[in-house]
Formats: C-alpha cells, sequence, structure tokens
C-alpha cells in the first residue's frame, strides 16, 4: 500500500508497533488495537495475551475450534509455545505486572494521563470488561486513537469528562498526527507524524503540553 | 456416590430467588444444557454472576430474554443489547465489575477470605460507596466476596468421582466458580471411569463437584 493511501488506522498501528520490544507480552484491546502486530518490525516478536484465558494468541491453524476465542469472542488460534489457563491467572499476568504493554483504544485522555473508553452515560453502557485491570496493571499503557472524534472534537483534553477507565494511567498517546508522553510534569510533544504540522497538532488538541526538545519528525519540516 | 444426575432432575435443582453462577466467557465454557434446565425451571428473581451476558442466543444470554434475571453482576454486558434494554429500562439491576476484580471476588468467597484488595477501580465509578486502604504509600479498594447457591459450569472431561478437564479457552472462570457455591453441577462432554483421568491433568478436582450432566 503507498504511503498516501494509509489510513489514519494504519499510521497509528504501525507508529505502536515501534514500541515493541522482541519478547515483550502484549495485551491488544479490539478494534484498532488488533492492526498492530501486522507493523512489527523485522526481528522483534511479541507473545500475545488474550484475557479469556491464554496467552500464544496467533491466527486460526487449520480448522476452527469452538472452544478457542479471542477476547472479542471471536475464533482464533494459539501458537504451539502458548498456554491456556483459567480467568484468575489471566488477570493475575495483568494486574500483577507481567503483561509488558498493552494497547488501548481511547474515548478521552487528558494531561494527567486519565483515560475513558468504557462508558458514555446515558448513550453506551457495554462495562469495562478487561480494561480497568489493563491499565492499572500492564507496566505500559498505550493508548492508541484517532486524534479528534468523528465530529471533529479533540480528544486529548485538559480533563475527561466521561467516567473514567483508570487514573494517572497512560504512558504513550499515539494518534495519526502526534505521539505524546504523559510524564509526572504533565504531557510531553515527542512527535509528529510525517507530514504533520505542529500548527495542527495544536489546534486539535485542548490539553496544554509541552514540546520535547528533540522533536523527531519523520520529514524535515 | 453417584454424582451423575440427568436432565429433568437438573431442573429440579433452581428456585425463585436463587444467586447463580455460570461459567462461560461470551458464551464459550457456559454449560448450554445447564441454561436450557434453568429456562425450563422458570425460576424468578434470579441474580445471575456471570463474565458477561454474552449474545442474546448464546450462553446465558436466553436467562435475560427470558425474564427470569432480576440482577446481573458481570464485567460486560454490551454484546447482549436485551441485558442493556432491560437495565435501561429499570427491569433488571446491572453491577458491572471489572473483570479481574470479579474473578477475585468469587475467588474470595469460595476460599475464605473476606475480601480482596485491588488497586484496579481507583480514581474511578468502581469505587464509589467502597472502602479504600493505603498500603505502603499505594491505594487499593476492598472488593468483598461473591457467593452463589448453584454454579453451573462446563467442562471437557469428567471421571465419575468429579474430576474435571478443560478444553482451551473453555476454562475462564469454571474452576474459580466450582469453589464458590453450594452446588456445583456441571456439565461434560465426555465422562469417564475414575482412574482414567491422569491426576496431574485434573485442573479442578472432584470434592468440589456435586453433580456432572452428560
Amino acid at each position: 500500500m503507498s504511503e498516501i493511501m494509509k489510513s489514519a488506522k494504519e499510521t497509528i498501528a504501525e507508529r505502536v508497533a515501534k514500541e515493541m520490544r522482541n519478547g515483550d507480552l502484549v495485551n491488544l484491546g479490539i478494534g484498532l488495537p488488533t492492526l498492530v502486530p501486522n507493523y512489527l518490525p523485522d526481528g522483534v516478536d511479541v507473545i500475545l495475551q488474550s484475557e479469556n484465558g491464554f496467552v500464544g494468541l496467533g491466527p486460526v491453524k487449520d480448522e476452527v475450534s469452538k472452544d478457542l476465542v479471542n477476547a472479542g469472542g471471536q475464533p482464533t488460534g494459539i501458537r504451539p509455545s502458548g498456554a491456556f489457563f483459567d480467568s484468575l491467572l489471566s488477570f493475575s499476568l495483568i494486574r500483577g505486572g507481567h503483561v509488558d504493554v498493552t494497547v488501548l483504544g481511547g474515548l478521552e485522555v487528558d494531561q494527567n494521563g486519565n483515560l475513558a473508553n468504557w462508558i458514555i452515560p446515558g448513550k453506551m453502557v457495554p462495562g469495562m470488561g478487561g480494561a480497568m485491570d489493563l491499565v492499572t496493571g500492564a507496566k505500559k499503557v498505550i493508548v492508541a486513537m484517532e486524534h479528534c472524534s468523528k465530529k471533529g472534537a479533540p480528544k486529548i483534553l485538559k480533563e475527561c469528562k466521561l467516567p473514567l477507565t483508570g487514573k494517572g494511567v497512560v504512558d504513550l498517546i499515539v494518534t495519526e498526527l502526534a505521539i505524546f508522553r504523559v510524564t509526572i510534569d504533565g504531557l510531553v510533544l515527542e512527535e509528529l507524524q510525517e507530514g504533520v504540522e505542529l500548527e495542527t497538532v495544536m489546534e486539535k488538541t485542548e490539553a496544554s503540553f509541552t514540546i520535547d526538545s528533540n522533536l523527531k519528525t519523520e520529514q524535515l519540516n | 456416590m453417584n454424582k451423575l444426575i440427568t436432565i429433568e432432575e437438573a431442573r429440579e435443582l433452581f428456585r425463585d430467588g436463587m444467586t447463580i453462577m455460570s461459567g462461560g466467557f461470551m458464551g464459550v465454557g457456559t454449560s448450554e444444557k445447564l441454561v436450557s434446565a434453568v429456562l425450563a425451571s422458570e425460576a424468578k428473581d434470579i441474580t445471575l454472576i456471570s463474565s458477561d451476558t454474552s449474545l442474546e442466543e448464546t450462553g446465558v444470554g436466553p436467562l435475560i430474554s427470558n425474564n427470569q434475571v432480576k440482577k446481573v453482576i458481570a464485567s460486560h454486558i454490551g454484546t447482549n443489547p436485551i441485558t442493556g434494554k432491560k437495565m435501561i429500562a429499570g427491569e433488571i439491576d446491572v453491577e458491572l465489575v471489572p473483570q479481574g476484580t470479579l474473578a477475585e471476588r468469587i475467588r474470595a468467597g469460595g476460599s475464605g477470605l473476606g475480601g480482596v484488595l485491588t488497586p484496579t477501580g481507583v480514581g474511578t465509578m468502581v469505587e464509589e460507596g467502597k472502602a479504600t486502604l493505603e498500603i505502603d504509600g499505594k491505594e487499593y479498594l476492598l472488593e468483598k466476596p461473591l457467593h452463589a447457591d448453584i454454579a453451573i459450569l462446563k467442562a471437557y472431561k469428567a471421571d465419575k468421582a468429579g474430576n474435571l478437564v478443560f478444553r482451551q479457552s473453555a476454562r475462564n472462570f469454571n474452576p474459580i466458580m466450582a469453589l464458590a457455591a453450594d452446588l456445583v453441577v456441571v456439565e461434560v462432554e465426555e465422562l469417564v471411569e475414575v482412574g482414567e483421568l491422569d491426576p496431574d491433568t485434573v485442573v479442578t478436582p472432584g470434592v468440589l463437584v456435586d453433580n456432572i450432566l452428560v
């Protein structure tokens, strides 16, 4: 696929993939995060966890098993190195800090690293599933989301308005426009995605942020 | 001791107002036969404890549609629109619990613990009404145990003593719930004689299982 044709989601997934280290135990949320493995750099292989009870999530091999589904309930496969376990062990892996990276979508993120992605009161009340445990326990929490809502409203805010999934839990925000790191001093703009102007990011971000002195762009401005 | 029961006998186990735990995740690892037994029992005002409410037609979903449930304790209801509709209409009370917390609360209920302390949910809606404790500078929520009158479980294989072996991701909440109910009933795909399962491969010991439905 040509660079020009790359969608926002693909741009985000490709950048998130660069955060993975070889051998990381990774838990991916449903939707956009599931695209990340398609973009892992050469020499980087990760172990995927499915919170319904196994590590070694992989493509379906040979035939579909009714007993083997991913955390979205879809038929899936397991690698030869994988292992099955119950929900207690699965969430001990998550809460106990054994999961290196989790990648989740977001409805809102704020400059204090708060994340809201599980409920829109009165509209969408699906439940948090495993998301609250993941953001609490994973060593690194990456929010992978489009920079603005479908209506064009900023999603990176001074303060989340929706009920939180986790307080002060986010480490990195990756959008199709930019990459922000959450630090104890607030949000730091670390990178602009290729071809994106700083002004665009400033315009579309409600949160206050500082600009990293080593701001990287793929392209010289 | 004969633990085998028929589907007709299974129907007689359920009463109005019972708390029922069901294993399974999106219906995988949920006993369809025992769900159908609950449907046939016409027991009402059930409190249902389950990972999720599956889809309308799978797992525990039919119990929701059949108006038998007054309260659901689950981590996710989004895949079954009927649960949401009934919640909004005030017909079902829904307690949403983070999935890892749900597993730990059931474990606590089955392990003689007064609760668990978890950092999950601190600073969110989940914290409301709960005691918090600071331990070594970190904040935790006190989550109370869950216990049920009956656990309806699904296993791949059992021997006649009730020792259980699970298959793939169908294990999920089943082994945890086997500890946390007064009566533990399990549907199995295959029943073998005592001695045919290697004790090293048994996941849930038969001492926890009261009834087996093939």
